[in-house]
């Protein structure tokens, strides 16, 4: 067995006992990215010499005191959308490609005051854009599972990257499910927080109503180390909350679990609906209680979500000038008009300016209250449908996609089936609900991830449920 | 079919300040009436009594006190100005507004 088949609780108590020293877990971890990412392309940044400096660093604390947190010495890397300061933070554009970050960002400063080891930063669809990480300026990362198919997006690198064994755990951020589809498409555990639960601060914003930072790891318990090393109020972010901390204890016979009709419709492979079903019935099986439920909205969610999310995109795209930071055609252009014109142009790659566009037909003058303000009037009656359901149930059970890992270049040309891999993600975000995939599939299969949605601030609630798996 | 007209592309890509190529044009003329007939779904539901929901949670508006923040490093300025693409005596340079 090689260290990096250890997960953290075992990276953890393996420290503690001087088993290894946080040196070499760090060293056995960058030599397999060096075997192994050439293939799968998962990391955009490897910051190898400040990594093993901190593993040192880390190893001399624990000489003197071997009372560590559960992250100290645990190497991790971050999606590249998120500040580290130091390191390049291209957020997987041309335009952002020569970026340097000046400051952490709070989730990343929180892990480092674990001392966790940080060996890079994750490759993404351009600016978390994607559900496939195709749409990535370096390159489309690939399924570690099976090199020929997508690792799902776009947190894609940071969910291939704990598949490998490139790294302990990763951080990555979804704004319509971008860690729980590649968590599922690579076989991990990811969880989508509470929105509010885990500062946004330093996080870039691609829709700031919908964006939420969490953790990707190999194992439930491994996910709410990191989750409960994050989460917090921050007063950098005036969205985040205080977390109502809940200890959830309770037995599977004592849980009631919702499955919405509307999941199991036309559309959805039969191999994953096979496998959910299963999972399902592996719970019932238990002793838990399954109920039949509806959400008569979900139907209308992924409309509702692209013209929310693209609007809002196409007002946070818009600090890119070429003036502060960033790819500029300053020096070429004849006036300032040109100068926002050609950066944005060459700067931006094909599924950006898609959402710029679509968002700014849907908040233009004529257009406002037939797209923008429609899509929030439905965001209220998901939200409801979600509000009721939880009246009924305790959590809801059913697929993170539709679909298997597809085939890299096979839904890159058509956006509308691209955006068809996230209907049962969206909604989530929509409702700011916090939501886990967890593989179900049997191993040696293509994975599939069971998705498990619960009410706001109860992940404590989710991942007991899951531990039960 | 919603229909979306090259005069249309053009004027938002205006408004977005980007620069379109006529291939691009094109393209975004059929994908975006494409998703815009996608999106047309949503008016199968009578939302006339529905109030627009903009954030997930009923939150209010939050202020921190207005106090300057020494960070550890002084040198945080420089580094900003320093990830501008063009810049002069520590201030960025920007082409004529008026002409």
């Amino acid at each position: 067995m090689s260290l990096v088949d250890l997960n953290i609780k075992q990276i953890h108590s393996g420290l503690k006992k001087k088993d290894f020293s946080a040196f070499e877990i760090c060293q056995e971890y960058l030599g397999r990215i060096k075997s192994k990412d050439k293939e799968i392309s998962s990391f955009i940044t490897v910051d190898e010499e400040a990594a093993l400096n901190k593993a040192k660093q880390a190893d001399e604390l624990i000489a003197k005191n071997s009372d560590i947190p559960f992250l100290f010495g645990v190497p991790c890397a971050i999606k590249d959308n998120m500040m580290v300061e130091g390191l390049k933070c291209s957020a997987g554009s041309k335009m952002l490609e020569n970026y340097y970050s000046f400051y952490d960002a709070t989730a990343v400063k929180k892990i480092k005051n674990e001392n966790a080891i940080i060996l890079g930063k994750t490759n993404l669809d351009e600016f978390a854009m994607g559900s496939s990480t195709e749409n990535s300026f370096f390159g489309p990362t690939k399924n570690p599972v099976d090199l020929d198919r997508v690792s799902g997006g776009s947190s894609g690198g940071s969910a291939a990257a704990v598949s490998a064994k490139l790294s302990a755990f990763t951080l990555g951020s979804d704004t319509g499910g971008s860690i729980r589809l590649p968590a599922s498409f690579c076989g991990a555990v990811g969880l989508k927080p509470t929105y509010g639960s885990v500062s946004r601060y330093g996080l870039i914003a691609f829709a700031s109503s919908l964006d939420q930072i969490g953790p990707i790891a190999r194992t439930v318990d491994d996910v709410k180390i990191v989750f409960d090393s994050i989460k917090g109020k921050d007063s950098l972010d005036s969205t985040s909350l205080d977390y109502k901390e809940d200890s959830f204890d309770f037995s599977v016979s004592e849980l009631k679990i919702g499955v919405p009709k509307e999941y199991f419709v036309k559309g959805i492979d039969p191999e994953v609906e096979k496998a959910i079903k299963n999972a399902i019935k592996k719970y019932e099986n238990m002793g838990a209680k399954i109920e039949e439920i509806s959400l008569p909205h979900i139907k209308h969610s992924l409309a509702c979500y692209y013209i929310i999310c693209c609007s809002e995109a196409s007002a946070n795209m818009a600090r890119y000038d070429g003036i502060r930071y960033g790819y500029s055609e300053n020096q070429k252009s004849k006036n300032l008009l040109e100068t926002y014109l050609y950066s944005r142009e060459n700067g931006l790659g094909e599924e950006v300016k898609r959402r710029i566009m679509i968002g700014t037909y849907s908040l233009s003058s004529g257009y406002y209250d037939d797209y923008y303000l429609k899509a929030q009037k439905i965001r209220t009656l998901i939200v409801n449908d979600f509000k009721k359901a939880f009246e009924k149930v305790d959590l809801i059970f059913g697929p993170v996609s539709p679909f298997l890992p597809f085939r890299i270049g096979e839904k890159i040309e058509d956006p509308l089936s691209m955006y068809l891999v996230d209907m049962y993600t969206v909604s989530v975000n929509l409702a700011g609900l916090p939501a886990l995939s967890l593989p179900c599939n049997d191993p040696g299969k293509l994975p599939i991830g069971l998705q498990i949605i619960g009410k706001p601030f109860e992940e404590g609630k989710i991942l007991k449920a899951a531990s039960f798996y | 079919m919603a229909k979306i007209t090259k005069q249309e592309v053009k004027h938002i890509a205006k408004l977005a300040r980007l620069n379109l190529g006529d291939k691009e044009v094109e393209k975004f003329e059929k994908e975006l009436s494409l998703v815009l007939d996608y999106i047309k779904v949503l008016d199968e539901v009578d939302v006339s009594t529905i109030e627009p929901t903009s954030h997930p949670f009923k939150i209010k508006n939050t202020t921190r006190k207005d106090e300057p923040v020494s960070d550890k490093s002084n040198d945080q300025a420089e580094k900003i100005i320093g990830l501008a693409p063009d810049t002069k005596n520590n201030y960025l340079k920007v082409k004529p507004i008026l002409k």
